[in-house]
């Protein structure tokens, strides 16, 4: 028999929550230590999974089926092809990541660690899922931690009304996708959850058309698509630092992933016909988010809008349906995942010390925080898509699927990179560099050593992709061709 | 023995109140007196183990007792359920003033439980009006128990009169049911039920309003806010969870063997009862500021989400209707234990008493967080599970607009749920000195609570074996 | 030795990130290890592009030291690099100037460790430009060289200066300089990205030399316009891009303040390197994958050419600043090589006119070693600047006078310098200048006309500025009584000018040992 890998893998957190919850308030690193081991070994496991994959035999591996309602076809049926591979293991590094720049937190670190990790529980559970049914039950776990997180830790001026605001908006999202996946599970007449089975269920062209929208949608809404994204910067904002960086960086793919599997992969002809509306839509997210970003004297909203436009570039590489724009998407779900944690991290950083968020307040961040402000720029050239960097790897097959189906969408796109690298460096230079306001001088203490080990893994992962693409491309290949196969070799 | 095997559990029941009111006299002490619920609650557990060990139905049902009962799963599974219930609640009952430490209130619940017990499986029209005499009554007056209350006197009042109207329409469908057929037995009954015509929507009309009164539903549904503010808590508890299941079975019993001819007909009706009735509950606790109202008007809307299964007239309809009701006996009874088990300590039943109640008494909010969670619906509790085969249910029958009001009103839910979570996580009491108030839980408390948690879970994740059981019932409907 | 041979380019391309590397783990207080641990490392990558050049045969056709290896496979880019003679010409220019810059920047005192980073990171950058066989590699390191340079400018630039903006907002004048190079230089290679993706997305490939074939051979229509619409779009695309590197008239703006506002090993390698990468983009790309567009609009591209040859002359001519003077020069000087690419482009790809063919030839010829004797001279008179500019602190001409008996050696080597810039036979400016004006006479005459005119002003600013340095009435300030006392040029400076001036006067003599490289190049350019 061989090891459950995937369910251990997505176990863990929780029982390592249930384990926090055991702990008494008042030992706090014992809960950050605990919380730090099954981190680590969620990370290890998910890189194991990554490398272990075999490319050349592609389609679902690590593959595991317990039946869990026969009647009704349900089973937890786990497993990951070469799109859900690296999702995993992005989950992983930011969780890895998020616990250690949490490290400082002190309000009831053991509530915090054991809802963040129900939270990452659930979103293991959705990359891993091959069962209909228990795709949602992961989605929905996912969901109310967000709410705790957001309502009790979060930034004191907005968290209340961001926590409602996203949870609702997520949660509305859901069930509308929910309603969608019933009718498939009917319309197919197999009487089965698996979503092995249900990829080959052949539903009529007029049904994938109606219902391709609920499901896709539905679940985008977490995507962050326009007009449905309203919840995602004020919900960015006001997050705890390491939960910002889960919501950015893995929950939004969470969305677009969802959306993928359930929406593309199940309704291809639905797909294909609501393809123009994503492209339009994905096209509003990716110039829009870049111009409102511009805009923004809040350094935080700066990043939850510029996450808006990056996802939008997701969408449009799904919107393709071409080889090279779904590679680009699945390559920029793990780029952007990792470089928007980078970014919340140091923007996380900035905040404690100087305790405000107001760019023109802010300025010369460089001396104190060097490391911080190199990461900082490193994401910021990621973010803009520069070559060499993990960014750059991820765009341009996007840009280059959107050539092949409609070249004027592309060059619209495309200004959202200048607009990306103006507001990026703008930032960059008010916040870091600069000179620094006096009632700062002396307050800034420098980083810990968990932070910077934090920043330096982000780092090395952005620069390695960006110069070995070989590192992710194989495996987001592999499921790509399967996504293309089902689409009917579009 | 066969013959007494089906009605073991009555029997049993029946054994036990007498035996309580039996020792009452000899415990007069006051601190014995708790004995009395550790009695009712231990001899209700055993009469469920004795049940499931021994008068188990077989694989076909039968009438027994001259056609008054049906010895079918259907039933069988609901009297665990019920069994189950009044323990719980016999536990929730202990501590309560006025109510713990008399015998009577532990009589009165096992006559109720009785009752329903006699409901659940009642096949003969007259067993099933006396079923539910039998339990109604003895409820009227636990509700009103607290006769030094004004506010549990009006719920007792307000009770009676009510039930007692319904039940009067009840009996008045019943009586016509009698006249154009000739016959009392429900599954006889079925058989020479006169085809669509006026007369038939007249009595199914009439025997609504008995049986909304039961489950609360629009427009029935007035009595429920008042009744469960008013009576002691753990009744409330019961009478939202057990006593709204037993209308259910009947329900299912006579909609779904008696008037199966007319499904097109009252299926409508019934749906768009369902949509108001959640929707009326749901909208209605959005605005409410005292716990155990909003858990009155969220348990309106939770009878509105059942009915949905109902609605899908077919297999997998009924058994996500048991199945919901499942999952809502345990998460319901956990939700008014908890309200009961602060309102002991804070001596008050407003919203703004939980402000920080996680630092008072984690692991209380922390069974708060299940059971809430577990209402509106989201996993791996229970809740979740239940809204989503009764919503499957809907859909396969072709009920997407039902399905689609059910959903929004689960995010009108989620709203009101939440915002009871985020006061009792998130605010914090005037002068912030959490610590100096916990909140202690007594031990029949913890207890019942954490059975209620772990069930409320087990049901979210393993809930294969359930839906078996749900399915069984619903088979043997027909 | 074999293994060095075959990975040549990859050798000399990586080893300045190993070098970067290195020093990153140096302690940031070890100002004199870091320093010449930079200036050793950079001289590695001279010497094996010594090693290139002493190994290529400059009589075979095509490209030599070939290495290709996977590198983006699933959209069909493969890490191809090679040189010819163009390239290797550039090749030895960039590594050349990277150590004499570096030996500049030692008077450098402020996070030496990060500047040695980057500067390092930079020649990567160019090298990879000009190494690149791959359109998706070519356009990478494209990109990789503004970084390096903005930060340089930035955090390294002259501290005073200060520009206002609308609404009065004031900005630091490095930050400004910088942030328009940035800017200018991504607005310029956004269209670049947009071509480069359609040639991708057509052919599948990004191989250059596959491309070269496969785009000229497109027929018929392309999304819905004809072939010859879209290949004119695209390549307008590519040379605004490139336009703005080199930089022609009118996208010029930017240069004078990044010059200005650039530290002085900076302004080294921009002016010396980085604008060349412009011109070599025209040289690789433009005209051999569009050479019937290049024709077609070649007038176009002559008259922007003239324009930057006489008002950059023009410019120079009325600068009080030292460093924006030189700095205007490099527009007029790189205006020459665009003058001489025009006229090649007029000409075109198969013209069966062999008069008109040599001079094509000819003009290319002196466009590239244009290009190379400006880095040099460019570079060097940068550096002079430099050097004046530490000892006064200041760079206004007015401020100066007859320092000539100050320092003599420096004068000296000032005058050397700009008589190259000038083009003073003898030294090689004077080569490369004969070699545009004598290809562009028969194929663009009117223009070339107009372009002595600029180079009549060339004479006219370069002596203006050394007489105001070096002659006239002594400025009592840097007397050598004063506190303010002037020093002569030292060693080490001495050591950063005398590669330069040793190959000004090597070329200007005999050229043939670059011309021979580079002729065998541009006859098979298109």
């Amino acid at each position: 028999m061989q090891f459950p890998i995937l369910s251990v893998i997505v176990f863990t957190p929780m029982a390592a929550a249930m384990l926090i919850l055991l702990i008494k308030s008042e030992r706090k690193n014992e809960v950050r230590v605990t919380a730090l081991a099954a981190a680590s070994l969620a990370l290890l496991l998910s890189l194991w999974v990554y490398f272990s994959y075999d490319k050349a035999a592609a389609g679902y591996q690590f593959v595991e089926k317990y039946n869990w309602m026969p009647m009704l076809g349900i089973s937890l049926h786990l497993g990951v092809d070469g799109m859900s591979a690296p999702l995993v293991l992005l989950t992983g590094v930011v969780m890895f990541t998020g616990v250690l720049i949490s490290w400082g937190l002190d309000d009831r670190p053991r509530e915090f660690f054991a809802f963040l990790f129900i939270l990452a529980s659930g979103v293991f559970g959705v990359f891993a899922s091959l069962d209909l049914f228990m795709l949602f039950f992961f989605y929905e776990i996912a969901v109310f931690p967000m709410y705790l997180l957001i309502a009790i830790w979060g930034w004191i001026k907005t968290r209340e009304y961001a926590a409602m605001k996203l949870t609702l908006y997520l949660f509305i999202g859901s069930v509308v996708s929910l309603i969608g996946a019933l009718a498939m599970y009917w319309q197919s007449g197999l009487h089965t959850f698996d979503m092995l089975a249900l990829e080959q269920a052949a539903f009529s062209p007029a049904f994938q058309k109606l219902w391709f929208p609920f499901v896709f949608f539905g679940f985008a809404v977490l995507g962050g698509i326009f007009p449905f994204h309203n919840w995602s910067p004020d919900g960015h904002v006001a997050a705890p630092t390491a939960v910002s960086m889960f919501h950015a960086g893995v929950l939004m793919k969470l969305g677009a992933f969802a959306a993928l599997r359930v929406g593309i992969m199940l309704l291809p002809e639905g797909a294909k016909s609501w393809s123009w509306l994503i492209m339009g839509l994905a096209l509003v997210n990716i110039v829009y988010g870049a111009f409102i970003a511009m805009v923004q004297t809040d350094f935080k909203y700066v990043i939850g809008f510029s996450s808006v436009s990056h996802m939008g570039l997701v969408m449009m590489g799904f919107s393709t349906l071409t080889r090279v724009g779904l590679t680009g998407a699945g390559l920029q779900m793990f780029s952007h995942g990792v470089m928007t944690a980078l970014f919340f991290a140091a923007v996380g950083m900035v905040y404690d010390r100087a305790h405000t968020r107001d760019i023109p307040k802010l300025g010369g961040m460089v001396k104190p925080l060097p490391l911080v402000a190199v990461a900082f720029i490193i994401g910021g050239l990621v973010s803009m898509g520069m070559p060499g960097l993990s960014g750059f790897v991820a765009e341009f097959p996007i840009f280059m699927g959107i050539w092949q189906v409609k070249p004027l969408v592309a060059i619209i796109a495309a200004i959202s990179i200048v607009v990306t690298a103006a507001y990026i460096m703008l930032v960059i230079r008010r916040v870091f560099f600069g000179n620094m306001p006096a009632e700062f001088e002396g307050h800034i203490g420098p980083i810990t050593v968990q932070d910077k080990v934090a920043l330096v893994f982000l780092c090395v992962i952005m620069i390695s992709l960006g110069l070995f693409p070989a590192l992710m491309v194989p495996w987001v290949q592999t499921g790509v061709q399967h996504l293309l196969s089902l689409l009917g070799g579009a | 023995m066969t013959i007494i095997l089906p009605i073991l559990p009555e029997i049993l029941l029946l054994a036990l109140g007498i035996l309580v009111l039996v020792l009452d006299p000899f415990w007069k002490d006051e601190n014995r007196r708790l004995n009395l619920g550790w009695l009712t609650a231990g001899g209700l557990f055993l009469i469920l183990a004795v049940s499931l060990a021994v008068a188990r139905p077989g694989a076909e049902p039968a009438l027994v007792f001259g056609g008054m009962l049906r010895d079918d799963w259907l039933g069988f599974i609901f009297k665990m359920f019920f069994l189950f219930g009044a323990a719980i609640t016999a536990l929730f009952m202990m501590d309560v003033e006025g109510v713990g430490r008399r015998a009577e209130s532990y009589f009165l619940l096992l006559a109720a439980t009785l009752g329903m017990n006699l409901m659940a499986s009642a096949a003969d029209l007259v067993m099933l009006y006396l079923a539910i005499e039998t339990t109604s009554i003895p409820l009227y007056i636990l509700a009103g128990f607290l006769t030094g209350d004004e506010k549990s006197t009006e719920s007792g009042f307000k009770y009676m009169l009510f039930g007692a109207l319904t039940s009067a329409v009840l009996l008045y469908g019943f009586s016509l049911l009698y006249g154009f057929s000739g016959e009392t037995s429900l599954y006889a009954l079925a058989a020479s039920f006169p085809t669509l015509s006026l007369l038939a929507l007249g009595i199914i009309f009439l025997v609504l309003v008995g049986l909304s009164f039961k489950v609360s539903l629009f427009p029935f549904h007035f009595w429920a806010p008042d009744v469960y503010e008013g009576a002691p808590t753990p009744v409330a508890g019961f009478l939202s969870t057990a006593s709204k299941a037993a209308g259910f079975a009947v329900v299912l019993r006579l909609f779904m063997a008696v008037f199966p001819s007319l499904a097109a007909n009252w299926s409508v009706i019934l749906a768009v009862l369902a949509s108001l009735t959640m929707t009326v509950g749901n909208l209605i606790a959005l605005a409410q500021k005292n716990v155990k109202r909003m858990l009155a008007y969220s348990s309106i809307a939770h009878a509105g989400y059942a009915m949905i299964g109902v609605v899908a007239f077919s297999q997998l309809g009924a058994a996500s209707t048991v199945f919901y009701l499942i999952a809502y006996i345990l998460t319901n009874l956990a939700a008014f234990g908890i309200v009961t088990a602060f309102g002991r300590v804070a001596g008050s039943d407003d919203m703004k008493a939980y402000y920080g109640l996680s630092r008072r008494a984690p692991t209380l909010a922390l069974m708060m967080l299940v059971a809430f969670l577990s209402l509106a619906g989201m996993p791996p509790f229970g809740g979740f599970v239940g809204k989503v085969f009764v919503f499957a249910a809907a859909i396969q029958q072709g009920w997407i607009w039902l399905a689609v009001v059910g959903v929004l009103n689960s995010i009108i839910g989620l709203y009101y749920y939440l915002t009871v979570l985020k006061y009792v996580y998130l605010y914090r009491m005037e002068g912030e000195e959490e610590e100096k108030y916990p909140i202690q839980l007594s031990r029949p408390y913890a207890i019942a609570l954490t059975i209620l948690t772990i069930g409320i879970i087990l049901v979210g994740v393993v809930f294969a074996p359930w839906f078996n059981l749900a399915s069984g019932a619903a088979m043997n409907l027909f | 030795m074999e293994f060095l041979l075959s990975h040549l380019l990859t050798l000399i391309l990586f080893f300045p990130v190993l070098a970067a590397l290195v020093i990153l783990f140096l302690p940031r207080d070890e100002v004199t290890a870091i320093r010449w641990t930079a200036l050793v490392a950079s001289l590695v990558p001279f010497g094996l592009s010594v090693l290139l050049w002493m190994r290529f045969d400059s009589s075979a056709a095509g490209f030599q030291f070939a290495e290709q290896y996977p590198w983006y496979e699933a959209i069909h880019s493969t890490f191809h690099v090679g040189v010819d003679g163009l390239s290797l010409t550039m090749v030895l220019l960039t590594t050349l100037l990277t150590p004499l810059s570096i030996l500049a920047s030692f008077s450098i005192k402020e996070r030496v460790k990060a500047y040695m980073i980057l500067f390092l990171l930079l020649e990567t950058g160019m090298l990879g430009v000009f190494l690149a066989l791959d359109l998706l590699i070519f356009f990478v390191f494209w990109e990789i060289g503004l970084v390096p340079m903005y930060f340089l400018i930035n955090q390294w630039g002259s501290e005073k200066g200060e520009r206002t903006l609308w609404k009065g907002i004031k900005m630091q004048a490095r930050n400004y300089a910088s942030l328009k190079f940035m800017i200018y230089t991504m607005a310029g290679s956004l269209g670049l990205l947009l071509a480069i993706q359609m040639l991708g997305v057509l052919f599948q490939t990004y191989d250059l030399p596959s491309l070269y074939l496969k785009w000229n051979a497109l027929e018929g229509t392309l999304m819905g316009l004809p072939v010859a619409t879209v290949k004119a779009i695209a390549f307008w695309a590519f040379v605004v891009a490139f336009a703005i590197k080199v930089p022609v008239w009118p996208f010029h703006t930017w240069l004078p303040d990044a010059h200005t506002e650039a530290p002085t090993a900076g302004s080294m390698i921009l002016a010396g390197v980085l604008l060349k990468l412009g011109a070599y983009g025209f040289l690789r790309l433009v005209l051999p994958l569009y050479p019937a567009e290049a024709q077609h609009f070649a007038g176009a591209l002559a008259f922007l050419a003239v324009m930057a040859i006489v008002f950059g002359a023009f410019a120079s001519y009325g600068q009080t600043d030292f460093k924006r003077l030189v700095a205007y020069s490099s527009v007029n000087h790189m205006g020459f090589v665009l003058l001489g690419i025009a006229a090649a482009a007029k000409v075109g790809s198969n013209n069966p006119d062999m008069a008109l063919n040599l001079s094509k030839n000819i003009a290319l010829n002196g466009a590239v070693l244009q290009m190379f004797n400006h880095g040099l001279s460019a570079a060097g008179m940068f550096f002079l600047v430099g050097v004046i500019y530490e000892r006064t602190h200041t760079r206004n001409l007015n401020d100066f006078g007859g320092l000539f008996p100050l320092a003599p050696i420096y004068g000296g080597i000032l005058l050397f310098t700009s008589m190259a810039s000038l083009g003073l036979p003898g030294l090689n400016g004077f080569v490369s200048e004969f070699l545009v004006v004598r290809g562009s006479w028969p194929i663009l005459t009117v223009y070339t006309a107009i372009a002595m005119l600029g180079l009549l002003f060339t004479g006219a600013y370069i002596l203006k500025g050394v007489k105001q340095v070096l002659h006239g009435p002594l400025n009592e300030h840097w007397a050598s009584r004063g506190e303010h006392r002037l020093t002569d040029i030292n060693a080490r400076e001495i050591i950063v000018m005398a590669p330069l001036m040793a190959l000004i006067l090597v070329i200007g003599i005999w050229p043939a040992w670059i011309l021979e490289v580079i002729n065998k190049a541009v006859t098979m350019l298109f």
